[in-house]
């Protein structure tokens, strides 16, 4: 095991910057997720790391070792990093135990030891028996954990996972995180987990980088990437929370400040330091939004009511400023209506710092 | 049936009706006649026409010498072509295009030319070799009167056709298959041992298959090099049986050429069972792997490369120009003694020759056109048709082109050696029975560009024509034909350049008055004429060379890989 350090690295493809300026420090034995639509950069980040890409610029080690930077890059053979790919990558014309020994091969290890380390490796990923199988006669799932023994026989200092649930269907998802983090557990290994799906990578990291347009927009844990957003876009993006501007009225205390959004005045959560400042912006989550017909608040019109079983999505525009439109979600008894009058307070909320404050 | 439904189906039903004939005519008569007269010559079940065959030491020897050329020539191919792919595909190697282009071309020259043009390069006449005085002595053997000359030669000839396979599928490898190999600490070599070459190996099979037919079935090399030296191989045994006997020994190349087939037919089901035995599939499509980095090596795999192009293709067409160039035999090529005066010559004052170009020119451009006209209804009711006969369709078109062109040959003779029936006109001894050979040989090469141009068209396109209210035939001629044009006319126009300088099939149905030019060639050949020969070889090159490049133009509206030689 190992730990994994990026420093400042980016990646130009042409006159396109694919990664950019990106530091990221992955302790020994620690689960990272990267989490980003589609074309932020993600996938070319792990193909750095793996080696199949070089850098443009920066640096990145594993462990104390300099793999990819000014100096040159160590081949992906020599890197001793595991890689769980999206479609599997299993190689058809060989049997399960020969896709999962093959490392040991090219290293040329003695058979029968070999042949036990395979059989352990089926063991760990629950496939015993199946090792004459060919990939072909495998479910998607088996398919998946082959890859998964596969990588892991090898002892790598670090695995990648590259959305490896993508092509699973979605009762299997919730089974195979099952196994990834109870595998996470027993075995203590370094994981960096592409993915672009939010649920899996809360319910899997121990801590979460957000990449938007090849950047690093945040490195946190979980919590913290849901309570505390950096920035807009991980505001937005994570959990669908709702953007509004606000005006900072008073300093920071004790981690709150009092703000003004759409007329009215409320105390939300803020990062130490802040100060009054005009154009910023809160995010607030759906739970955070009540329907009080009198009281403090902001009036508007609902214009839409999707019901979605349970509970249903509105989408709403406060009458101080018709070109805003909220989207949020409200439980059952749902009580507004499609083209409704209705007055919302937010009961509470998260400053976003200001852009280029540090974290 | 109602009225309007009969009128639905009219054209459809014309349509195949009208297929179904061509195809009965073209592919299924000849062969149907041929195995008619092994089993039953004369009309009557009967052993003899097998029993003579088998009896004959003569068809042993040949047998056991096209098996030698066989394997040799299909190894050779198959080594050389998959290395020239592996390295042009999968490493950092530098001008691809240019590359691929140099390395297919010897597949457009015909391999009589190629055959000539090697043995003008090595002989004791080599007029390259005089350049620097290194020419043997008058009277010393051609190195390439031999076995290993001719595995030498059929090697060259179909290394690109194994190249083509290979390389295209190189191209489907996903990345990851590949990636997940290295991940696991195998090196390049390793990969490609491990990984690479297992994935190819239907690739691989099915283009060793390709070869070893192609090498079979071929007649120029071994009638150019091993005549001389006596080594017969069937197709030579086949055409010198019937230079020497006439229709009387029909019967007997009847089966020779048979046996050629099953030859040819045998390396096909081997192919088949190889590629079984093992799953091979690849399920996943994903982008194609990074090229691997040569580093230092480059310049010397890419000299090692150019070195190749040089000798396989270069040198040759330049001995082929030299000779063309040259007064007479074995006298040395100089700035005084070169001279033009073998194209006039071969052009304006030899009969034969003159009459050939015609020939070839008209067979060539009638078979071409012919075949895209038929191609495109064809390819529609093969891409789009919902029958289940039509692979069986598609078969039929591949078979006389699959059998050696020897095979066809013989077919065609029997069919016609006779007038039609009912007709009464006579097609042997004319030049109508080598076009309708043609005709049955080549319509493959223009259906297979023509049905991959079919899949690329969104069907909904026709459909909307449909709605429109326009019949079959109507939107065949305004919608279909237009669109799938540029990729039937690009097959039409390999038909032309693979027919202008055909030898195997008019070798065997010529007769006085209806030469073309590789008959002709080849007489040149035969009775020491080089110097003639090469002049219509190297006229025949860059006839070629012109029609690849404005085949060229074509190629932005056409599917990949309809011209083999485009990258």
């Amino acid at each position: 095991m190992a730990r994994l350090s990026l420093d400042n690295v980016t990646k130009s493809f042409a006159n396109f910057d694919a990664v950019k300026d990106v530091s990221i420090d992955v302790g020994d034995g620690e689960f990272l997720a990267v989490l980003g639509p589609s074309g932020c950069g993600k996938t070319t980040l792990l193909r750095l790391v793996a080696g199949f890409e070089k850098v443009t610029s920066g640096e990145i080690r594993i462990g104390s070792e300099v793999v990819s930077g000014k100096g040159g890059s160590v081949a992906p053979e020599k890197r001793r990093v595991g890689i769980v790919f999206q479609n599997y990558a299993l190689w058809p014309h060989m049997t399960v135990a020969e896709n999962i020994g093959y490392s040991l091969k090219v290293a040329r290890l003695d058979k029968a030891v070999a042949r036990q380390k395979v059989e352990d490796a089926l063991a760990l990923v629950n496939l015993q028996g199946l090792g004459d199988r060919r990939p072909a006669n495998l479910s998607g799932g088996q398919r998946q954990r082959v890859a998964l023994a596969r990588c892991l026989v090898a002892t790598p200092s670090l695995v990648l996972f590259d959305e490896p649930l993508a092509n699973l269907d979605v009762h299997l998802r919730a089974s195979m995180e099952d196994e990834f983090a109870s595998f996470h557990k027993r075995t203590g290994t370094t994981i960096v987990y592409i993915t672009h799906d939010q649920a899996e990578a809360m319910a899997l990291a121990d801590r979460i980088a957000v990449m938007d347009s090849g950047r690093l927009a945040q490195l946190a844990t979980p919590r913290e990437l849901y309570h505390e957003p950096a920035n807009e876009m991980v505001a937005s993006f994570i959990s669908q929370g709702i953007l509004l501007p606000a005006d900072v009225l008073s300093a920071e205390q004790a981690g709150h400040c009092k703000v003004r959004v759409l007329g009215a005045e409320l105390v939300v959560r803020c990062r130490p330091g802040e100060r009054p400042r005009a154009g910023a912006n809160i995010c607030c989550r759906s739970a955070d939004l009540d329907v009080s017909p009198d009281g403090p608040g902001f009036d508007g019109l609902v214009k839409r009511v999707i019901y979605q079983g349970g509970s249903a999505r509105i989408e709403f525009t406060p009458s101080t400023s018709p070109d805003l439109s909220l989207h949020f979600e409200q439980p059952d008894p749902v009580v507004l209506e499609s083209g409704a009058r209705a007055r919302l307070r937010i009961r509470s909320g998260w400053l976003i710092p200001a852009a280029g404050a540090a974290s | 049936m109602s009225t309007r439904i009969r009128e639905s189906r009219g054209q459809e039903m014309a349509l195949t009706a009208a297929v179904a004939v061509v195809i009965v005519l073209l592919s299924l008569l000849p062969m149907l006649r041929l195995i008619k007269e092994i089993v039953a010559p004369g009309g009557t079940l009967s052993t003899v026409a097998i029993k003579a065959g088998l009896a004959s030491p003569a068809t042993w020897i040949a047998t056991w010498h096209t098996l030698v050329i066989g394997v040799g020539g299909t190894l050779l191919a198959v080594l050389s072509g998959t290395l020239v792919a592996v390295l042009i595909t999968l490493t950092d190697i530098r001008s691809r295009s240019a590359l691929v282009l140099c390395y297919v071309m010897p597949l457009m020259i015909a391999p009589q030319v190629t055959a000539l043009a090697w043995l003008q390069l090595f002989g004791p006449a080599s007029p390259f070799l005089k350049l620097f005085g290194a020419a043997p002595p008058l009277g010393t053997k051609n190195p390439l009167y031999s076995t290993s000359g001719i595995i030498l030669l059929l090697g060259v000839q179909y290394g690109p056709l194994v190249f083509l396979l290979v390389r295209a599928g190189l191209r489907k490898l996903p990345r990851e298959l590949v990636e997940a190999a290295r991940a696991g600490g195998a090196g390049w070599f390793t990969v490609l041992v491990t990984i690479v070459l297992p994935l190819m190996t239907p690739s691989i099979m099915a283009a060793a298959a390709l070869a070893f037919v192609s090498c079979v079935g071929n007649f120029g090399i071994p009638a150019f090099l091993g005549i001389p030296a006596n080594y017969l191989v069937l197709p030579t045994l086949i055409y010198q049986r019937l230079a020497g006997g006439g229709p009387a020994v029909l019967g007997e190349t009847a089966f020779l050429s048979v046996l050629i087939g099953v030859i040819a037919m045998a390396g096909i089901l081997a192919q088949e069972v190889m590629s079984r035995r093992r799953d091979y599939r690849i399920s996943s499509s994903s982008l194609a792997a990074e090229p691997y980095e040569l580093g230092r090596w480059r310049p010397t795999v890419q000299a090692g490369m150019w070195l190749l192009i040089v000798v396989v293709l270069l040198l040759p067409l330049f001995g082929l120009v030299l000779t063309s160039l040259v007064p007479g035999y074995g006298i040395a090529l100089t700035a005084t003694t070169a001279t033009l005066d073998n194209y006039r010559f071969v052009l304006f004052e030899h009969d034969a020759a003159g009459r050939a170009f015609f020939n070839s020119f008209w067979l060539s451009i009638a078979a071409a056109f012919f075949a895209v006209l038929v191609a495109v209804p064809i390819g529609y009711l093969i891409a789009w048709g919902k029958q289940r006969w039509v692979r069986l369709l598609n078969l039929s078109v591949e078979l006389p082109y699959a059998l050696p062109g020897v095979v066809l040959a013989i077919a065609s003779l029997l069919l016609f050696l006779r007038p039609i029936p009912l007709i009464g006109i006579q097609l042997y001894n004319t030049v109508w029975i080598i076009l309708y050979a043609y005709l049955a040989r080549f319509l493959v090469l223009a259906l297979r560009p023509t049905i991959s141009g079919y899949h690329q068209i969104d069907r909904a396109l026709e459909e909307a024509a449909q709605m429109a209210g326009a019949g079959l035939f109507t939107r065949m001629r305004t919608i279909i034909f237009p669109l799938v044009a540029p990729a039937a006319i690009a097959g039409g126009l390999l038909i032309f350049m693979t027919a202008l300088s055909e030898l195997t099939v008019s070798a065997l149905l010529w007769s006085s008055g209806s030469e073309t030019i590789g008959v002709v060639m080849f007489s040149f050949e035969q009775g020491g004429d080089s110097n003639y020969a090469a002049a219509m070889s190297v006229i025949t090159v860059a006839v070629t060379f012109v029609l690849m490049l404005v085949t060229n133009l074509l190629a932005p509206y056409l599917p990949s890989g309809v011209l083999p030689w485009r990258d």
